[in-house]
């Protein structure tokens, strides 16, 4: 277990290099990202000598690699500064987190659930109407774009029916029932997708393990269909959700709520990282890109040992890369 | 012989598939007694493990056709309800199948899956009590540490300790019938002799009435008291242990008994084999189904002979083969040992 948590944390750390050596040489070689002429503003196309002392001031003339290695220090120091609010990155994610882990966690509850919920249904009623029904379902659910979908929610639930509001955030400490039913539309929206995905996924694993020797041993000792399906069926059918979540998880609160946050107008990190986009602001970017690859390494290593104590025939450390 | 325990009458199992229906099962019967370890005999597919898990009612799907009767104590259970057969299957007929690694669940202790046949059919008997239980029962089937292995996966065990699990799992409740489906035949040679042994001690102390289901004739001299040999789905000679192996009536027989490798004889430079592969199901030939590949075949193998005494010399010793006991005691003899002679 130690090996494998020392091997991990390598791992993360060579991660965070890497993507960080990325997007800083992304930034610095995209046309008009000169970070000195945004910060100077329309002035600055008639003054270069403001050009230049901007430059001298923020570090702009040194080398790429020292630049790299100042804006290092300041992301672990804690005062990262955007190039256009000029506002502490670190304050703004920290105060982006509780929406988008609310919006995160919240659409991971239905998701998972109801994934398995209609993965098990149609396993156990394959080829029948329910089936039938939960595969143009969860069919209609995959191809649906989020922010098409988060667009038709918002016409007819909230300004025909005025059924839910349009969004922004309430926090959980605030008032927790507002704080769910702005988070309703949201959550549905971002958990879509992946119960469509999650319930084939499951569906097939269990029609698979249907025909398992095991599953027959276990009908032949004399249990009920209902706890062949749950003990031996389901249970082992779920390993690679078990996986799947983890992953998807990981990736979704990295930015992968990006879409959806925006539309809702959230203000969560997945918000943040779209407008420092939209205005080519570094700091920010590489700060909520290390935030999202930190959360995919962790819950990749999460995944792991979830899967060695669901699978005992897997071992952490030994043989696995 | 006592009162049958187990009682098949004209078991017939047809699935529907795309290419046709598939009659696996044609026309099966026979009786078990208490004490009694039957062997049913034939290569894949000849309907020997479909016969077994029919009776269980492990067959049943949307596409297969069952008739015949197979009573248990005069209970009948092709028939019966899918919750009353769940109340057999485990607590009065016990199965062991083939290959123990797969048969067990891998991702549940050992302990666990017998504890879980315990109550599935015993509410009353509490967790604790349950695990006390399968602690004795892997003690009595010969697992050392029975108390530390109770806690072991299917993939930390050898393959012959997950079968001796299997058995322990199956006997746990004290079944009056053991279905054994080629309980040896993913087993070292060495570990087969074991389990056998095993099998016979069980079958002696308990009184367990056994069917014993191989393609392997040397494991069912160990330990069978009488033998079914089915071929494509029928069976096509049925006989005490002694009759089938030193008076065999029909040349399929012939050509199990020849393909043996025996060592109180001289190894023949090439192992005999019966020629050709079984037919399929699907389309058998009319008449005996072993014909296209036998070299005694004439004419009136076209209609299908019935299961009779023949050439046997009990009524209980019977065959499907339309040659005379004479032809057969003439055409079995090949080269001073039992065998089916090579194509004509």
């Amino acid at each position: 277990m130690a090996r494998f948590a020392a091997r991990r944390l390598l791992g993360m750390l060579l991660v965070l290099v890497a993507v960080t050596v990325i997007v800083f040489v992304i930034f610095n070689v995209i046309p008009s990202s000169d970070p000195a002429a945004r910060i100077a503003g329309q002035r600055g196309a008639t003054d270069p000598q403001l050009i230049a002392n901007i430059n001298r001031e923020w570090g702009f003339d040194e080398s790429l690699p020292v630049q790299y290695w100042r804006m290092m220090e300041k992301v672990f120091g804690g005062d990262l500064i955007s190039y256009t609010t000029r506002q502490s990155v670190d304050e703004q994610i920290w105060e982006g987190v509780p929406a988008t882990f609310s919006l995160c966690i919240g659409a991971a509850v239905i998701w998972l659930s109801l994934g398995v919920l209609f993965g098990y249904l149609s396993a156990v009623r394959a080829g029948g109407l329910t089936d039938r029904a939960l595969t143009i379902l969860a069919l209609v659910g995959i191809s649906m774009p989020v922010f098409w979908l988060a667009a038709i929610f918002l016409y007819y639930l909230t300004f025909k029916v005025e059924l839910f509001p349009s969004g922004s955030y309430v926090p959980l400490t605030q008032n927790p029932l507002d704080w769910a039913y702005h988070l309703v539309l949201p959550w549905l929206t971002l958990a879509v997708i992946f119960v469509g995905f999650y319930s084939r996924v499951l569906r097939s694993n269990m029609l698979d393990a249907m025909h398992e020797d095991y599953v027959r041993t276990a009908r032949a000792k004399g249990l009920s269909d209902r706890q062949v399906r749950t003990r031996h069926v389901l249970r082992n059918s779920l390993i690679p959700i078990v996986t799947l979540f983890g992953l998807d998880f990981g990736v979704v609160i990295g930015g992968g709520a990006i879409l959806t946050e925006s539309i809702f107008n959230l203000q969560g990190v997945g918000q943040y990282a779209a407008e420092a986009i939209e205005n080519l602001d570094l700091p920010p970017i590489m700060a909520v890109t290390m935030f999202a690859a930190f959360f995919i390494v962790l819950f990749n290593a999460l995944v792991d040992i979830a899967y060695a104590w669901l699978d005992p025939r897997i071992r952490l450390g030994g043989s696995a890369r | 012989m006592s009162e049958a325990l187990l009682a098949v009458r004209d078991l017939r199992v047809e699935f529907v598939t795309e290419g046709g229906p598939l009659r696996a099962v044609d026309g099966v019967s026979f009786d078990l007694s208490p004490g009694e370890v039957l062997a049913i005999v034939g290569e894949s597919g000849s309907g020997k493990s479909v016969t077994a898990q029919t009776i269980l009612g492990l067959t049943r799907s949307p596409n297969a056709r069952i008739e015949g009767t197979a009573s248990l104590r005069g209970e009948e259970l092709l028939a019966a309800s899918e919750a009353e057969l769940r109340k057999v299957r485990g607590d009065r007929i016990a199965m062991v199948f083939q290959d123990p690694l797969t048969s067990l669940n891998p991702v549940r202790r050992v302990g666990d899956q017998i504890v879980e046949a315990i109550r599935a059919h015993r509410e009353r008997i509490g967790r604790g009590e349950a695990r006390g239980l399968t602690v004795e029962m892997l003690d009595s089937v010969g697992i050392p540490q029975p108390e530390r292995r109770i806690d072991d996966y299917p993939h930390e065990l050898s393959g012959g300790m997950r079968q001796r699990a299997m058995i322990a799992m199956a006997l746990a409740l004290d079944p009056e019938v053991l279905i054994a489906d080629e309980p040896t035949t993913a087993l070292d040679v060495t570990i087969q002799a074991q389990i056998l042994d095993l099998l016979r001690r069980l079958n002696r102390e308990r009184d367990l009435a056994t069917v014993l289901i191989s393609h392997d004739l040397g494991v069912v001299a160990e330990i069978a008291d009488r033998v079914l040999v089915m071929y494509a789905g029928r069976v096509v000679e049925e006989g005490a242990l002694d009759e089938i192996f030193y008076d065999p009536q029909h040349p399929y027989t012939w050509g199990l008994l020849g393909s043996l490798t025996r060592l109180d004889r001289e190894r023949p430079e090439r192992l005999p084999q019966i020629r050709g592969a079984p037919p399929s199901l699907l389309d058998l030939p009319a008449g005996c189904a072993f014909r296209p590949r036998c070299p005694h075949a004439f004419g009136r193998c076209t209609e299908l002979p019935a299961l009779e005494t023949r050439g046997g010399e009990t009524a209980g010793h019977r065959d499907r083969c339309w040659l005379t006991p004479g032809e057969k005691r003439e055409s079995r003899a090949v080269g001073g040992r039992i065998a089916l002679e090579e194509a004509r």
